[in-house]
């Protein structure tokens, strides 16, 4: 019995491990992925491209443009002379944000009324021209600031102390700097995971119903469960190996904080292989060629990424849609790797995600190995 | 039941895809060291029967016993004593000779003590000693036959189905590959062998023609040749083959008239008598007739004889 596993064990290896190109497709597209998206996926903004139109000509206008172009978040390109060349520069995607300096903005200001600042932004990509936006605001406001302290301390200097004023402090705790980086490396790392455990598994055993070797693998008297182990624990090491992997890259090179415990990380992986293999091989049990297991692996992790908080958070989507996402094995794995690295909370915290891992994972297996039979019909 | 003569026992077997029958009715008997030849078309069943056998496809209906054991409940015990070699290769194409025999010596069981031995028995029968390193896929077509056959006796099985085992074999490698068929018979092992070439059917002990699901002729290829021809053949070698074949439909005596190559199989009742009268027939027709003589059947014949019987349509002749 254990004779059976060991040789389907043995060829699954020799299969995976001893051609040069097959071994480099299972190590190397991780890390290339690991590196590129690591750099991709970034929601910051920085050197948004900017064009002015001043139409104030004063002192204080150029103070205020000093400001936009000695910040890192804006690019000043161009400083335009006509209104008319802002829809055909925003059309064109040369500048994200135009900044329109009205006439009368220092005079406003002088006489202590409102000035205005217009800025028209390309809402194209909703998101960087939120992120923009906010940005605009950060600056016109402690450029409103400034004038008016700075004009009280010349007019009045007795009342500058009477002025009451909130100042914000900000913690935001885990990721000091906010960098979108940190949120992203996890979630890359969990994603490959996905990706790839999933269509390997899949094509493995459908690779063999496909070519005719599962039929010639039937007739023996091995049993379903010791197919489906010997198919399924070299996957289960190659995708050990590969989040080792690529986790490293995301410590290392993205030096993505690492402070949580190395255990927590595995048990946690473990778990979630298990859901991935249990996938995989539900989707090799509905596909007769590598194709349908191309395209019905292609309808599980467009939406499982999406659905998993990935890029998109869960809390916004529609109430039966984040129901939904409670069968999605990544949202928990996101939760675990988000928490290992960057809270370096341990198990006590992590138990219920773990716990749904470890369901979803059985079932997912139990109906897999429930749907092998050891027939063609 | 084991110590039966009989090593395969199908009784009534059906196997339904749908609204299609794929096996319809099917008995039959082997006995053990037997070569049973299954005959029939592409499509026939041949296949389909084969792995219900195995206990890959379940029956719709009927019983098969292989080895002693039912099929459909104890189809475990039926893969421990049997061997399969499907139509397609189905080895690792990407493991090497040795790395195949030792996969399956493991999935069938053989004993640890002897796997090394059994391995070497199956090299120097498949006559692939010192070609072990060799990755499988590199390996010709010939040879590739010989070592399936290998791995599916390395567990000594007492019957092997071989499915349509030559096809796509050079003449020589099949001859050898016959060879090795009749050795295992001899040492007692079931060949169960399904083919469609009439030339390998004639080296079996028995012979099942299957048509379209159903059996249509049992016996040995001798017995088929006399039981199941309606009457005496005729060869005749005439000009144009086309015309003649569509006139002799209609004239008297004439049984059943089909192409072979370049020249006639005439179905007659009687030689004698039908040699003067086909050949009156044909000249009246102004068909050059150069030859007509009285020849031994072949299984082709038959088959011929007995699907024309099943499905007058798909025969080239055209009776009245």
């Amino acid at each position: 019995m254990l004779a059976r596993l060991k040789q389907m064990l043995i060829k699954e290896f020799i299969q995976a491990l001893r051609d040069k190109r097959t071994r480099a497709i299972l190590f190397g597209p991780p890390i290339i992925q690991m590196l590129v998206f690591g750099y991709a996926a970034n929601f910051e903004i920085h050197h948004v491209a900017t064009a002015i139109l001043d139409l104030d000509h004063s002192q204080e206008s150029r103070e205020l443009v000093s400001r936009f172009s000695s910040s890192p978040y804006f690019d000043v390109r161009r400083q335009l002379t006509d209104r008319n060349q802002i829809v055909d520069l925003i059309d064109r995607g040369e500048a994200v944000i135009a900044l329109q300096i009205q006439p009368g903005f220092a005079e406003n200001l002088r006489k202590g009324q409102t000035a205005s600042l217009q800025a028209i932004l390309d809402g194209t990509n909703s998101n960087t021209a939120l992120i923009a936006s906010g940005y605009v605001t950060q600056i016109a406001q402690s450029f409103a600031q400034d004038y008016q302290r700075d004009r009280m301390q010349r007019t009045a200097p007795q009342f500058v102390k009477l002025v009451p004023s909130v100042e914000l402090y900000q913690r935001p705790w885990y990721n000091t700097d906010l960098k979108s980086r940190w949120f992203f490396v996890p979630g890359v790392i969990g994603s490959l995971t996905l990706v790839l455990v999933t269509t390997l598994t899949a094509f493995a055993v459908v690779r063999e119903r496909e070519i005719g070797t599962l039929e010639q693998i039937m007739v023996t008297p091995i049993r379903p469960w010791e197919f489906i182990l010997g198919k399924t624990l070299p996957f289960f090491l190659i995708g050990l190996v590969d989040v080792g992997l690529i986790a490293t890259v995301g410590t290392f090179w993205f030096q993505v904080p690492f402070r949580g415990s190395l255990l927590v990380l595995l048990t946690g992986t473990v778990l979630f292989l298990l859901c991935m293999l249990g996938v995989g091989l539900l989707i090799s049990t509905v596909s007769s060629t590598q194709q349908q297991a191309m395209v019905t692996a292609f309808f599980f992790i467009m939406p499982a990424i999406t659905f998993s908080g990935f890029g998109f958070p869960i809390s916004t989507m529609p109430q039966w849609l984040q129901w939904l996402t409670y069968l999605d094995p990544l949202r928990y794995f996101l939760v675990v790797l988000r928490g290992v690295y960057l809270k370096g909370v341990g198990f006590a915290i992590l138990a219920p995600q773990m716990l749904a891992m470890a369901v979803l994972g059985i079932v997912l297996l139990s109906l897999s190995v429930f749907r092998f039979h050891k027939a063609l019909d | 039941m084991n110590h039966d003569a009989r090593s395969v026992v199908v009784e009534e077997l059906v196997k339904r895809f749908g609204d299609f029958t794929a096996v319809d009715h099917i008995n039959l008997e082997t006995r053990k060291g037997e070569i049973f030849g299954f005959l029939g078309p592409n499509g026939a069943g041949k296949s389909t029967t084969i792995r219900m056998l195995c206990g890959l496809l379940t029956p719709t209906s009927g019983r098969a016993i292989v080895a002693g054991y039912d099929v459909a409940h104890d189809p475990e015990s039926v893969r421990q004593n049997i061997g399969y070699m499907s139509q397609r290769f189905s080895l690792y194409n990407d493991l090497r000779v040795i790395e195949n025999l030792r996969l399956f010596a493991g999935l069938y069981d053989v004993p640890r003590s002897l796997v090394e031995e059994r391995i070497a028995w199956a090299l120097e029968m498949a006559n692939l000693r010192g070609q072990e390193k060799l990755i499988t896929g590199t390996l010709p077509g010939g040879w590739k036959q010989r070592l399936a056959l290998g791995c599916a006796l390395l567990h000594r099985p007492t019957i092997i189905f071989l499915d349509e085992p030559t096809s796509g074999v050079d003449p020589i490698s099949r001859r050898q590959f016959w060879d090795l068929i009749h050795r295992m018979s001899g040492e007692g092992v079931t060949v169960f062998v399904t083919t469609h070439y009439m030339e390998e059917a004639e080296y079996c002990n028995r012979l099942a023609m299957i048509y379209r699901g159903s059996m249509v002729a049992l016996g040995t290829p001798t017995e088929l040749k006399h039981k199941y021809m309606k009457g005496e053949l005729l060869l005749v070698e005439c000009e144009p083959l086309g015309p003649a074949v569509e006139a002799l439909g209609s004239a008297p005596d004439v049984v059943d008239a089909a192409v072979f190559g370049n020249a006639l199989h005439l179905v007659v009742g009687n030689a004698e008598t039908a040699i003067p009268a086909i050949t009156e027939f044909l000249r009246k027709r102004e068909i050059n007739v150069t030859d007509v003589e009285k020849i031994q059947p072949s299984l082709e014949d038959v088959f011929v004889s007995l699907t024309s019987e099943h499905d007058p349509s798909r025969n080239l002749a055209v009776q009245a």
